[in-house]
């Protein structure tokens, strides 16, 4: 749900609620977007040598 | 036929072996999988459910995975949070339990919402005053956690990790995995608390209302508690089942005996905190309702006072003791039995919260009202063990789930000559300098 539906209403609940929620979709498609990125730049390096 | 697929250094079954194996399985699945899809294209009406109990069977199954699952984010706190190190042996397995879990407690929920296809209401249409909006939320999220996990652990599959952006990605996800964890944990948090908090602020039902702090009946964190306590029980049970099924040590003794020390102490602490919570519920709170302790645990078939002594007592203060005791872990017996009766004592925590609430009279004119599940209700309460059982014997052929197991179950060398011929043949491996991504 996001503010803009019709039964959005701007109280803690819905605050706390869908903060929360968007809070850690956000950390976690962060997180995940960084991996993906960062794994395509070292394969375009291609270095090779896989060295951690 | 499938030996590149298998991790370096281990042995592996005959495939013939492994798909009777998964076959055998795979029937009871099936069983399962046909009650589900009963349970959908005819309705609730295959459930036993009714005015009286309107949580099936399959909801004490969901709660009671979602505690056993608690491994997962409690040993993965230890490890990426608090730095234990010894732990990394068993964090794999650990996530796969938990993935298994999870997917296991979702799917549940499929089943009960009855209308799979109208899931995401709860997310669009959230009703941010019910305890269950936040469990569906962190579950929901929890499971992605989980995933992330153990992707990495797929992208170690040794075909897999020749392909450089999976290789890549899989480290890199390693690296921050500390971050996903500390999510994993925030989340579970709140989920194993809200489902005790569900129970905890039903003032309708004595047997469960419990008082608490600002909005958080003490139940809530009970069962956060127990599932941090007994989680890392179950996934060490599975670890010892494992072994004995492929015959095999998998995980060295110094990860077993700190988790299961960390676990007795949250045990015995969880017990403790559980006992004060019985007794002023029944001194003082259920007395102030009207009710007696004995009127719960009295005039049924069922019900004794037995399943409370059993709760506290055997399966949390002895498992405790065993745990807490270097010679008790170190025993290999004592630490089954601590093992078992920790998971056992966590679900019946969970059958009492859920089942026993609602079998309990309240009105003056009620009566006990015991329940009876239907076939369907059982069929799909075993079809995610199934389900467990067929992705972990998945995982454990084709994944390096444990990295100790080539350590500790050395492959005999082969003969001179046999070694001849292999080292004569082409290698299978186009870059044998590709070694499973390391955290």
């Amino acid at each position: 749900m996001f503010p803009f539906n019709f039964e959005w209403i701007w109280d803690m609940g819905h605050v706390v609620f869908m903060g929360g929620l968007w809070y850690a979709l956000t950390i976690l498609g962060i997180g995940m977007t960084y991996c993906i990125i960062k794994a395509a730049i070292d394969t375009s390096k291609d270095n090779g040598d896989h060295h951690h | 036929m499938d030996s590149a697929l298998i991790p370096k250094g281990v042995k592996r079954c005959p495939l013939w072996q492994f798909l009777l194996f998964i076959g055998a399985a795979g029937i009871v699945l099936l069983w399962g999988v046909y009650a589900m899809f009963l349970c959908w294209f005819k309705g609730l009406n295959q459930t036993n459910m009714n005015d009286y109990y309107g949580f099936a069977l399959w909801i004490w199954a969901d709660l009671a995975v979602i505690a056993v699952g608690g491994g997962a984010f409690f040993t993965g706190l230890l490890r990426y949070i608090f730095g234990k190190d010894a732990l990394k042996n068993i964090i794999n397995y650990a996530v796969l339990i938990g993935f298994i879990c999870y997917s296991s407690a979702l799917l549940i929920l499929a089943i009960d919402i009855g209308q799979p296809l109208r899931g995401w209401f709860i997310f669009w249409h959230a009703n941010v005053h019910s305890m269950l909006t936040e469990v569906a939320f962190c579950l929901s999220c929890y499971f992605g956690v989980l995933t992330i996990e153990y992707i990495p652990l797929i992208l170690e599959n040794r075909q897999i990790d020749k392909v450089p952006f999976f290789h890549h990605l899989g480290h890199n996800m390693h690296e921050i995995m500390a971050v996903f964890a500390a999510t994993g944990a925030f989340l579970s948090f709140f989920h194993q608390g809200s489902l005790g908090g569900v129970a905890g602020v039903l003032f309708g039902r004595p047997f469960a209302f419990r008082e608490g702090i600002f909005i958080w009946p003490w139940t809530f964190f009970l069962f956060t508690w127990s599932a941090a306590a007994c989680g890392p029980c179950f996934t060490i049970l599975v670890t010892k089942i494992t072994e004995k099924v492929v015959g095999k040590k998998l995980v060295k003794d110094n990860a077993i005996e700190l988790l299961a020390k960390i676990s007795g102490w949250m045990l015995l602490t969880y017990t403790i905190a559980k006992f004060f919570d019985t007794w002023y519920w029944a001194t003082v709170l259920a007395p102030s309702q009207g009710f007696t302790l004995m009127d719960f645990y009295s005039n049924n078939s069922l019900y004794g006072i037995w399943i409370l002594i059993t709760e506290i007592v055997i399966c949390g203060l002895v498992p405790a003791a065993i745990l807490i005791s270097p010679k008790g872990r170190k025993n290999p017996v004592a630490l089954w039995i601590a093992i078992s009766l920790a998971v056992v004592g966590v679900c019946l925590n969970r059958w009492v919260m859920v089942l026993q609430i609602m079998a309990v009279p309240v009105m003056t004119f009620d009566n006990w009202v015991l329940y009876l599940p239907s076939w369907q209700e059982v069929a799909t309460t075993i079809l995610p063990v199934a389900y467990g059982v067929i992705l972990i014997a998945f995982s454990y052929r084709y994944l390096p789930v444990f990295p100790n197991e080539a350590e500790l179950n050395p492959i005999e060398p082969l003969p001179a000559r046999e070694l001849e011929e292999k080292s004569a043949e082409p290698s299978i491996d186009l870059e044998p300098e590709l070694k499973p991504a390391e955290a």
